[in-house]
């Protein structure tokens, strides 16, 4: 359950030798009942943490491809309690830790007092708001805490060393490294300076590294691996499944599996 | 009590909820900013610009005939439209283009609606010789096509955008995904009180000449303080500049004049303090007009500069607090106003700012004559006359999105 789920799954890859696969669903592209079959099917080919996404009309963080999907999921009429029930569902199905990506509204207005009770009798292990910095997360962070779900923030490169500290005395589960300045989708390298700014994190937690935005390509996730303690691959997924459906999502996790 | 606190807070609104990418970011402005504020090498430019370059102060101007026409209070025009670029935008876009100089800053980003805020970014990029991009709404681009021309020629490139509604809050995304991006060599020109701290502060402040001009001009025609300001409100940057000053005056009462659309009924409208809710959006906590899911609705005004789904936080804060008084001003009444004050004082006011001249037709008559009213005519509506020709022959309908 909740913290506790996810720092096992980062232990068993640990101790094979390899890296946590990550992957970024944007729930309800193209519709519910596919994004539970996508949780069981990616799972299957070795994924070991799912990131669902909570569409929202204005996600600032993302670029063009989880913009899209976001537009179709909400045209379908998605919302946060229709994922908390598609999660309630998969629990039974699925044991990887299964956690939320959502822009802060949709949560705030869902209403923080029953949100995180609801969140952990659903199933979900933990919560990733990319518009919610350390200053104004603490009412959600206590929350959370109080029903051991994972707080898990995002730093970026351009976060100074002291403010890494104080994020990560705040941080669950594991720390989402940004991996340059910039929105989500795949990129074609690898950001310069990546490995001293990882190197940088490193030194301010003991907890597991996730690094995601821009990472596509099995090549990037191979460079990367030895920096961190998991990949996170959202967009690519996203593409293939709108545009090749359910196939192509496993084969792109397939190659990125062995590649870490 | 100074506001905001020192986390950007005005009561529970306000604050900085943006992508982690960012947050140094606005540390640096806010620290810049605090620096040139207490600067007076700074302050002395900027004067400087606002009376030379700008053409501050703005008159404020007693409106003999309108007062006749409505036949109560006596009403004064703040003529922020005569400000150089046509409306009050340029008192902000010069103090933050200075800041961005200051901070060694070379390109500029900025959002547009109606193209005031855009023309005026574009302006200042050139004067100071500074890189400029202004990314604004595809259906906007269409709505005022002249002023994407004003923004070119200024050298500036615009950058349409096709995305969600194709109008300004749409504009503020594609910045926001530019600046993340690019944020270690660009500086984002916010043209409203919207947007993480400090923008909502350093926009006010530097809009704050307005209210500060009207108090000294309104004490010396008149001997005494106003009784009503109204001043239109979008994001509501020449409604916080006009109304800051006098905040401490308990005896001034504020009326910002949101956007109805087509009336508050039909959802066809833009008023996020009075039709809207609390939320988080575009880097603040404040009203917005969102479902019941937390997704922004769309919006819609007549007037560009108004058609966006949220709103200043100081503003939700004036509003609980009930310091001031919000109301919603549909797009036929603020027609009436544009053509009202074109005829009866020779002065052609932008859409928005005919929200404000709406507001004033509506109380003016039910107060007395000793009762002094300002209107912040926050811009001019040369931009507007195309769009109102079309209206006016249509009978009103297809100008939406």
């Amino acid at each position: 359950m909740g913290v506790e789920r996810i720092s096992a799954a980062f232990a068993a890859r640990e101790k094979e030798g390899r890296k946590a696969l990550i992957v970024y669903l944007c729930a309800g592209d193209p519709s519910l009942e596919v994004t539970a079959a996508a949780v069981q099917e990616l799972a299957a080919a070795g994924v070991d943490i799912i990131e669902l996404g909570v569409p929202f009309s204005d996600p600032v963080a993302d670029g063009p491809v989880i913009q899209a999907a976001s537009t179709r999921a909400l045209a379908r009429g998605t919302n946060l309690r229709k994922i908390l029930d598609l999660v309630k569902n998969l629990r039974s199905r699925v044991s990887l830790p299964l956690v939320l990506m959502s822009y802060y509204n949709p949560l705030l207005q869902y209403g923080l007092a029953g949100l995180a009770a609801d969140l952990a009798a659903a199933g979900v292990d933990g919560l990733i708001v990319p518009d919610l910095p350390l200053e104004e997360s603490a009412p959600l962070r206590e929350k959370l805490e109080a029903v051991k779900l994972a707080a898990i923030p995002l730093v970026a490169p351009t976060t100074p060393a002291e403010r890494l500290q104080q994020i990560a005395a705040a941080a669950q589960g594991f720390i989402y490294c940004v991996s340059l300045t910039g929105v989500t989708g795949a990129r074609e390298s690898l950001p310069p300076g990546i490995a001293a700014y990882l190197a940088r994190v490193r030194e301010a937690t003991d907890l597991p590294l996730g690094v995601g935005f821009g990472i596509s390509h099995p090549e990037q996730a191979r460079l990367l691996a030895p920096l961190c303690d998991g990949i996170i691959v959202g967009s690519a997924v996203v593409r293939a499944l709108h545009e090749g459906g359910l196939p192509a999502a496993v084969e792109v996790v397939q190659s990125l599996r062995q590649a870490i | 009590m100074v506001l905001p606190d020192s986390r950007g807070h005005f009561g529970p609104y306000g604050g900085r909820f943006v992508p982690e990418t960012l947050m140094p970011a606005l540390k640096e402005i806010e620290k810049a900013y605090r620096e040139a504020r207490e600067d007076p090498t700074f302050q002395r430019e900027l004067k400087y610009y606002l009376e030379q370059y700008a053409g501050r102060p703005t008159p404020l101007y007693f409106a003999a005939n309108l007062t006749r026409h409505l036949g109560g209070a006596r009403v004064y025009l703040k003529r922020e439209d005569l400000n150089h670029t046509g409306s009050h935008k340029l008192n902000n876009a010069l103090g933050q283009a200075l800041l961005a100089r200051r901070m060694g800053k070379k390109r500029l980003i900025a959002e547009t609606g109606a193209g005031q805020h855009g023309v005026a970014t574009a302006t200042v990029a050139a004067l100071l010789g500074m890189e400029c991009e202004i990314y604004m709404g595809e259906e906007d681009t269409r709505r005022q096509a002249l002023n994407v021309f004003r923004m070119e020629l200024l050298g500036a490139r615009v950058i349409p955008v096709a995305a969600g509604s194709c109008t300004l809050k749409d504009a503020v995304n594609e910045a926001l995904r530019d600046w993340v991006t690019n944020v270690r060599t660009t500086y984002y020109l916010i043209g409203s009180v919207v947007g993480p701290h400090p923008y909502p502060m350093m926009v006010r402040d530097f809009q704050a000449v307005i209210g500060e001009e009207t108090r000294q001009q309104v004490l010396e025609a008149s001997g005494r303080l106003p009784d009503h300001l109204i001043a239109c409100v979008g994001g509501g940057s020449n409604a916080m500049g006009l109304f800051y000053p006098f905040i401490q005056d308990a005896g001034v009462k504020m009326w910002g004049a949101e956007a109805a659309g087509r009336g508050l009924k039909t959802g066809r409208h833009a008023a996020s303090l009075t039709a809207g809710r609390p939320g988080v959006f575009q880097g603040s906590y404040s009203y917005i007009v969102q479902d019941e899911n937390g997704q922004i609705k769309p919006v819609y005004s007549l007037s560009a500069g108004l058609d966006y789904p949220g709103v200043g936080p100081e503003h939700s804060y004036l509003k609980d607090s009930g310091r001031a008084t919000y109301m919603a001003i549909t797009d036929a009444e603020a027609l009436e106003a544009f053509q009202l004050l074109s005829r009866t004082e020779g002065i052609i006011p932008a859409l928005e700012s005919a929200h404000a001249v709406a507001l004033a037709m509506k109380m003016a008559p039910g107060l007395s004559q000793e009762e002094i009213i300002i209107v912040n005519l926050s811009g001019r509506g040369d931009k507007d006359v195309q769009q109102v020709e079309a209206v006016l022959q249509e009978g009103g309908e297809n100008h939406g999105c």
